[in-house]
């Protein structure tokens, strides 16, 4: 499955359009990250835990975009966007979305 | 009695952190500069046909991520600076460093992959105050993308 940030594949034809594709997934900080971020927040700086903890729901969010494209047939997903946004006091939402196109 | 005592640790706690956040700071700009050395022969651009084309091999969309906070210091020199407007150098300063380091670490994601360069990057910012019960010092998380393609030489 290739992925781009591009509207095309370079160098190879799109031949197919699926329209678009989009995997997200809602991450709760947990309890022994929050203590040490809390501690963190007093000198400022880097939160390495919460870093860790975004990259990997970013990672989940693209495998199951990727998934989605898979079903329906698709070998590449173009134009991929990210966003994030706070669903409640604790949790976060990582989205990812692309389209799905078949490439040559 | 008890107020003094609570006067002295707040200001202590802000005296601490000025010093220990302002050396954090001095040593992270000083790998910055030497890291972003090391990446001079891999560019990110924001640009998406800089490349022709039919010399593209191969491409995959790249990413980084940084979540920062501010410090106490920070967060009460912001508050009086409010009160007058203009510029708040320490958090120009906080993201600035939070960008390059995210821009770093999808650039070495990049490397991995054996990129000649990043096209069509993009930024992300998002506040994660309201991810945790502090509403204190400030936190947020940069995001850097893009795609990265091995360019067919010769």
């Amino acid at each position: 499955m290739i992925t781009t940030s591009i509207e095309s594949v370079p160098g190879r034809k799109i031949v197919e359009q699926y329209g678009i594709v989009q995997g997200s997934t809602v991450r709760a900080k947990n309890v022994g990250v929050d203590c040490v971020a809390g501690c963190q927040n007093t000198f400022g700086g880097e939160l390495k835990g919460y870093s860790q903890l975004l990259e990997e729901s970013r990672a989940e969010a693209l495998d199951r975009m990727i998934q989605q494209a898979e079903q329906k047939g698709a070998n590449a997903v173009i134009n991929v966007r990210f966003g994030t946004s706070t669903i409640t006091q604790g949790a976060s939402e990582i989205l990812a979305y692309g389209t799905a196109v078949l490439v040559q | 009695m008890e107020n003094l005592i609570g006067l002295i640790f707040t200001v202590g706690l802000i005296v601490v952190a000025y010093f220990v956040g302002k050396t954090i700071e001095n040593r992270h700009f000083e790998a910055l500069k030497a890291r972003e050395r090391e990446f001079l022969d891999l560019p990110s651009l924001t640009t998406q046909h800089s490349y022709d084309e039919e010399g593209i091999q191969d491409c995959r969309l790249v990413y980084g991520n940084v979540v920062i906070s501010g410090d106490y210091f920070k967060m009460v020199l912001a508050a009086l600076l409010k009160f007058f407007g203009g510029r708040i150098v320490g958090y120009e300063s906080l993201i600035d460093r939070a960008r390059r380091e995210a821009i770093l670490r999808m650039q070495a994601e990049a490397r991995q992959f054996g990129a000649d360069a990043v096209i069509n990057t993009r930024f992300e910012m998002s506040k994660l105050d309201a991810m945790t019960q502090n509403q204190g010092t400030g936190m947020f998380e940069i995001l850097v993308y893009g795609t990265a393609i091995k360019v067919n030489h010769g």
